[in-house]
């Protein structure tokens, strides 16, 4: 194959400045030691990182968010996990229309669902509920969950499982002996890619959110929309620092380009 | 197998997809069937949400320039933010498609990145860039001899598809590497020996087959970017509205309900019909290209 030319070259550095620029200018201004928004031009100041301790909200909401990504993308696994193992493993009448429907969160626009759940929630009584919230999540999650798991099941060697029954595990043994840390990786990193999407969430989240129950991305759209100072700067700079744990770890666990690329084997 | 193994094995599936299925019936197909019946209710100021079965949002809708206009502001986003993540993406997933492994990895890594970083951090970002005539882009635009004077970025629509198209990007960026996986390194040394130029080579050799992954990229960003809320709420600020943002206001501000539901159930149906409709044509077009 040939190789990039100059002109490729300068192109490829244009374009990787462009895409990091914003994450890079929201951490440094973070750092300033200015009381208004500005590169740190003369030294690094954490004034702004403490300052997020006299706003009690942010981090009311910060674990409120914390919760809520854990939370929901467990209970989105003990729903995906059987779901994922029974579309791996069955041809059955009706297969291609469930897996349809269990990923069509992703096609439906996340201000659609937000109207929706709004809508149901208020009129089951549980409108700003904090179990409201989870519900929602564990839908807008579970085809994230369910993408990795999936794959993690159909690429699984059944022989072992076979050798189980043939010394006669079976049912709840075999799932938590044999078949549950066979795709355990795939099932963690289903967790981690959910834990993230609810972590991020705001479209969705922005409707069904009362006060007590904001999470860390309603609150800072919210505080955006009043004002933009170095406050808010800080907060996604420690917002930036959590998804990149939680990337490097899918990365560690399972390959970031297997999480994205992976389009889920649906078994078409 | 035995009857009975056989008749446990036919039941197997649906026991393990129902909790799922029920959950997915149970809170999102009944309250999506809610929002849409919420679209012919009533409202008034004063008498809030009546349930009674009329058109008089969608006829307000239908007939009210203001609507046509912030649909057509949505779309016209939506479709520019497509063609530049275009334009700009393809290039870049074929650049990288030809680095060696542990570049292509790490630029892999940081350009699909930022998938996973919150939208707020990043449209932050870009409302950081643009700031004021004085902001950074502006300052080096203008350094650069590119501009003369400074573009307005905040609250326009060219400021909301640069900062969409940068968030969209690695939807496109992806789509196409994934094309380009499926395609043989062999056919562009057997045109080079044929004679081929580098024009000829991307014009006629790369281009028509990373042409699907462009075109099922440009699906996911049009749809995205037509029902984005965040970047156009942040950039665009209280009076540029799209459809997303116009949805929200209907409902947390004004409070008309049935209008918002009305709103939101038109884009759903709309990105829809696209949606399914472009996927049917890409597919007809290059069934034909592959048979």
């Amino acid at each position: 194959m040939r190789r990039n030319g100059p002109l490729a070259l300068i192109f490829h550095t244009v374009f990787v400045i462009v895409m990091v620029a914003p994450i890079v200018v929201v951490c440094l201004v973070a750092f300033t030691p200015e009381g208004f928004l500005s590169l740190p031009t003369n030294g690094f100041s954490l004034r702004w990182f403490r300052a997020i301790g006299n706003y009690p909200e942010f981090i009311h909401a910060f674990w409120v968010s914390l919760g809520l990504g854990a939370l929901s993308s467990f209970v989105a696994l003990l729903f995906a996990v059987p779901a994922a193992l029974a579309i791996a493993r069955y041809r059955f009448r009706g297969r291609d229309a469930l897996a349809a429907l269990f990923l069509s969160p992703l096609m439906i626009p996340h201000v659609v669902l937000g109207i929706a759940f709004l809508r149901f929630f208020t009129s089951a009584g549980l409108g700003g509920s904090f179990a409201a919230l989870i519900i929602a999540h564990v839908i807008i999650v579970f085809p994230f969950a369910l993408r990795l798991t999936l794959a993690a099941a159909t690429g699984m060697d059944r022989t072992v499982e076979m050798a189980a029954v043939s010394l006669g595990a079976g049912g709840w043994t075999l799932f938590r002996r044999v078949t549950l840390p066979l795709i355990l990786p795939g099932v963690i990193s289903g967790w981690a890619l959910a834990f993230i999407q609810s972590f991020d969430d705001l479209t969705m989240t922005v409707f069904l959110a009362a006060p007590g129950t904001e999470t860390l991305p309603v609150r800072m759209f919210l505080y955006i929309q009043d004002n933009i100072d170095p406050l808010v700067t800080s907060v996604s700079a420690c917002v930036i620092a959590v998804t990149m744990t939680a990337l490097i770890l899918l990365d560690r666990f399972y390959g970031l380009d297997r999480v994205l690329a992976g389009k889920g084997d649906t078994g078409r | 197998m035995s009857a009975a193994a056989e008749e446990r094995s036919a039941r197997a599936p649906w026991a393990l997809t129902a909790p799922a299925l029920m959950l997915f019936v149970g809170v999102l197909l009944i309250p999506l069937a809610m929002t849409v019946m919420l679209s012919f209710y009533d409202w008034g100021q004063y008498k809030g949400i009546e349930p009674v079965f009329i058109l008089k949002n969608w006829r307000e809708i239908a007939t009210d320039p203001y609507y046509a206009e912030m649909f057509w502001r949505t779309f016209r986003i939506a479709i520019l933010t497509t063609l530049l993540t275009a334009l700009l993406g393809a290039p870049e997933a074929y650049i990288l498609n030809r680095m060696s492994g542990r570049w292509k990895s790490f630029f892999l890594l940081v350009i699909l990145g930022p998938l996973l970083i919150s939208v707020v951090a990043r449209t932050l970002g870009w409302a950081l860039l643009f700031g004021g005539n004085n902001g950074l882009v502006n300052k080096l635009l203008m350094s650069l001899g590119a501009i003369r004077s400074p573009i307005p970025f905040m609250f326009t629509e060219t400021g909301m598809v640069v900062a969409l198209a940068h968030v969209m990007m690695p939807f496109m960026v992806l789509s196409v590497w994934a094309a380009l996986q499926r395609l043989d390194p062999q056919i562009e040394n057997a045109a080079m020996s044929l004679g081929a130029g580098p024009v000829t080579i991307i014009r006629r050799i790369i281009m028509p087959q990373i042409m699907p992954g462009v075109l099922s990229g440009a699906i996911i960003v049009f749809s995205l970017s037509a029902s984005a809320f965040a970047t156009p709420a942040i950039i665009g600020g209280r009076r540029l509205k799209v459809a997303a943002t116009l949805a929200y206001d209907e409902f947390l501000n004004t409070l008309n309900w049935p209008l918002g539901a009305a709103v939101a159930t038109l884009l759903l149906v709309a990105l829809v019909l696209i949606v399914v409709g472009s996927n049917a044509l890409i597919e007809r077009r290059y069934a034909e290209v592959f048979r």
